[in-house]
């Protein structure tokens, strides 16, 4: 047999039918469901009188509304209340299960996932939601798809898919210490650009790669959409294994072993061809920090923010002149000048236990700076946030002046309480740092966790070794 | 879904890279549990100079009369003409749902980001991609000229321009015929109910963990 991507033996394991034309239905393993992308789909299979194929392959929990200040008491805002309350009669109308608000184990959907163990390897798991892309790092096909989508899952387990092209992205070498996954995952998009993996499927791959955590890992995969690919991964390995074996979710026994057994082919062969590849040289990759409104405005923290007299094509000068003004940063100032007005450590890329581990390590025995009007911690997921205080880590943020929020959206993306005002500046270890993203005229600098909390504790960016 | 095969309409310019949809439809009317109504919202942050909220009235609101969809030259248009890659960031359908109330039915870029490309597809949107020079091109001219009007016709797969230059376009045959048709996909694929019982009968025994 021809060899193959890892993408390409994901892909034909899950092919149910393939049209003369390219287009195939694939079927969908696994189905994660949130409150934001899926009471339209849900109307859509009341209207129609249709129920889920598989009802026990979807697992829903509420994330983007809730509240991160009280313990599963309610929403105060009746529209964003409506849109959980809807969620759970959806889930209890169709036998869906549903970690409700009071439930420890609710989250954000894609950190719950893989800690229930209901992301597995060589699975095709979707959401309606971009970071879906984040499950790809256990050697799965993962992407986030429109509501149209949520519900011709839901209604026939199935999607309409074509086959994308192959990509990967090979990091060789070694990390610089205190150099993390969120800072290879923006070198990468700066490198490649928010549109470089558009149309692909992308696999990071590598000794880098390979030495990371799965936690890390999922860093890596959850920003594979900022490249523009929908769906990025990393191959199987006994690193994964050891991450799953246990969970809830996880094969038991016997199947274990048959399970194991199976992952063992989830990689890219030796001689497998890509249409496109990109090697970088992981001990080059520094501390990152954006400077714009979208990902690949990004450079190294020893780095000032471009300046559009520099840059020659129109196109390109204008995008940077319109992102610094928004930003309200002067054209060429160093990085380290600047200084946020609020820090986030959150979100789905970044509130997993490790994450909070290195934050902690940074804010140890110091202070958030008194410019500093808010810094927020939101751990990823009841599960998370429990950890964290039995390791008392929410003691260490506490002492240092941060917020010990429950868990949810949150900042990311502002559609609960949790937002900047207009013009406020904010050190953010999310995804996103698109106009608004944050709040209305927010303005968001992603970062790492390391370096988030070095900057609550600078009152301006910094590397957490300069401190 | 509504079904699409010809369309003569004013074309609107949106001039910049990586409108993403956070712009085209911000996050607090995702509250929403309803499909329709987000038109009046469309590029809120944009459009109006107040901060917009679900259920508001807007047409009292301030507006943002330099933005582009604000002039009146462009009212009444259909088509969209766009920068690299449009659509970009959330996967949120609330983007075409609320393109399409507004009134827009064809977006044309030189390039799209995956997810927002496909949610058109779903809801009668036909998203058009051209090259870099073309849709230069098509800048200069709607700049230049008021009223600025294409025909586009999906089954002969051709833009018109009023000074009657043809430009042919690709897509793929399968959208395409569901477009042409209206057709609801869900209905397609359950006529298929067969091989998906068939496929999971065959993977309970490869991967019984799935199941
Ligand atoms: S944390 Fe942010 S990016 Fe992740 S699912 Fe929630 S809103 Fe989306």
């Amino acid at each position: 047999m021809d060899s193959q991507t890892l993408y390409d033996k994901l892909w034909q394991q899950h092919v149910v039918h393939t049209e003369e034309d390219g287009t195939s239905l694939i079927y969908i393993d696994r189905h994660l469901v949130h409150e934001v992308t899926s009471p339209q789909a849900f109307e859509g299979l009341h209207l129609a009188g249709r129920k889920p194929w598989r009802s026990d392959s979807m697992l829903a929990v509420p994330d983007h509304n809730v509240p991160t200040t009280t313990d599963g008491a309610g929403i105060d805002d009746p529209i964003s209340r409506l849109q959980v309350t809807t969620l759970g009669q959806n889930c209890e109308h169709f036998g869906i299960t549903e970690f409700g608000m009071s439930d420890p184990r609710q989250g954000i959907v894609h950190v719950i996932g893989p800690e229930q163990g209901a992301t597995l390897p060589g699975m095709t798991i979707v959401c309606g939601d971009s970071h879906t892309s984040t499950h790809g790092a256990f050697g799965a096909l993962a992407f986030g798809i429109g509501t149209s989508e949520v519900e011709h899952v839901m209604a026939t387990q199935c999607l309409i898919q074509r086959k994308s092209k192959n990509m990967r992205v090979w990091i060789d070498g070694e990390l610089r210490t205190g150099v993390t996954a969120k800072d290879v995952v923006l070198a990468v998009i700066g490198e490649i650009g928010t549109a470089g993996g558009t149309g692909y499927a992308m696999e990071f791959a590598g000794p880098v790669i390979e030495a990371l955590s799965m936690e890390s890992r999922m860093t890596i995969c959850n920003m594979a959409i900022e490249a523009g690919a929908r769906s990025g991964m990393i191959a199987a390995d006994q690193t994964t294994i050891d991450y799953i074996k246990g969970r809830p979710g996880a094969p038991k026994g016997e199947m274990w072993e048959q399970a194991v057994n199976y992952w063992g082919d989830l990689h890219s062969d030796s001689d497998a061809v890509f249409d496109h590849e990109v090697r970088i040289d992981g001990s080059t990759i520094s501390p990152q920090v954006t400077w714009g409104t979208s990902p690949e405005m990004v450079v190294d923290i020893d780095s000032n923010v471009p300046n559009p007299a520099d840059i020659d094509d129109p196109v390109a000068r204008d995008g940077v002149a319109r992102a610094l003004e928004y930003m309200g940063l002067e054209p060429g100032i160093e990085i380290r000048q600047i200084q946020p007005d609020l820090v986030f450590i959150g979100s789905c890329t970044n509130s997993r236990i490790e994450d909070l581990r290195q934050a902690a390590d940074v804010v140890k025995g110091r202070k958030v700076a008194a410019t500093i009007k808010q810094a927020l911690v939101v751990p990823g997921s009841g599960l998370v946030k429990r950890q964290a205080e039995e390791e008392g880590l929410h003691q260490v943020f506490i002492d240092a002046g941060f917020e010990w929020r429950n868990p949810g959206c949150s900042m990311c993306l502002a559609m609960n309480a949790d937002r900047l005002e207009p013009g406020e500046r904010c050190a953010s270890t999310s995804n996103r740092n698109f106009e608004g993203r944050q709040g209305q005229g927010g303005r968001t600098h992603l970062v790492s966790p390391a370096m988030a909390a070095a900057a609550a504790v600078a009152g301006h960016f910094t590397s957490p070794e300069d401190l | 879904m509504e079904a699409f095969t010809e369309l003569n309409g004013i074309v609107a310019p949106m001039d910049r890279a990586n409108v993403d949809t956070d712009a085209i439809i911000p996050k607090q009317f995702l509250k929403s549990i309803k499909r329709s109504g987000f038109g009046p919202n469309l590029f809120d942050e944009w459009r109006y100079l107040d901060q917009g909220e679900p259920g508001q009235d807007n047409a009292g609101r301030p507006l943002n009369t330099a933005f582009v969809l604000n002039l009146p030259r462009y009212q009444g248009a259909s088509i969209l003409l766009a920068r690299e890659n449009f659509g970009c960031g959330s996967s949120r359908e609330h983007a075409p749902w609320a393109l399409l109330d507004f009134g827009f039915r064809c977006i044309i870029a030189p390039s799209f980001a995956d997810i927002f490309f496909n949610n058109c597809f779903k809801n009668a949107i036909l998203p058009v991609v051209l090259n870099d020079k073309i849709v230069d091109d098509l800048f200069s001219r709607v700049a230049e000229v008021e009223g600025y009007a294409l025909s586009i016709n999906l089954p002969e797969q051709t833009i018109t321009t009023p000074d009657g230059d043809h430009i042919d376009f690709d897509v793929e045959d399968f959208r395409k015929y569901c477009l042409i048709n209206g057709l609801d996909d869900i209905g397609l694929t359950l006529e298929k109910s067969d091989a998906i019982k068939e496929y999971e009968l065959r993977r309970k025994t490869e991967a019984p963990w799935l199941f």
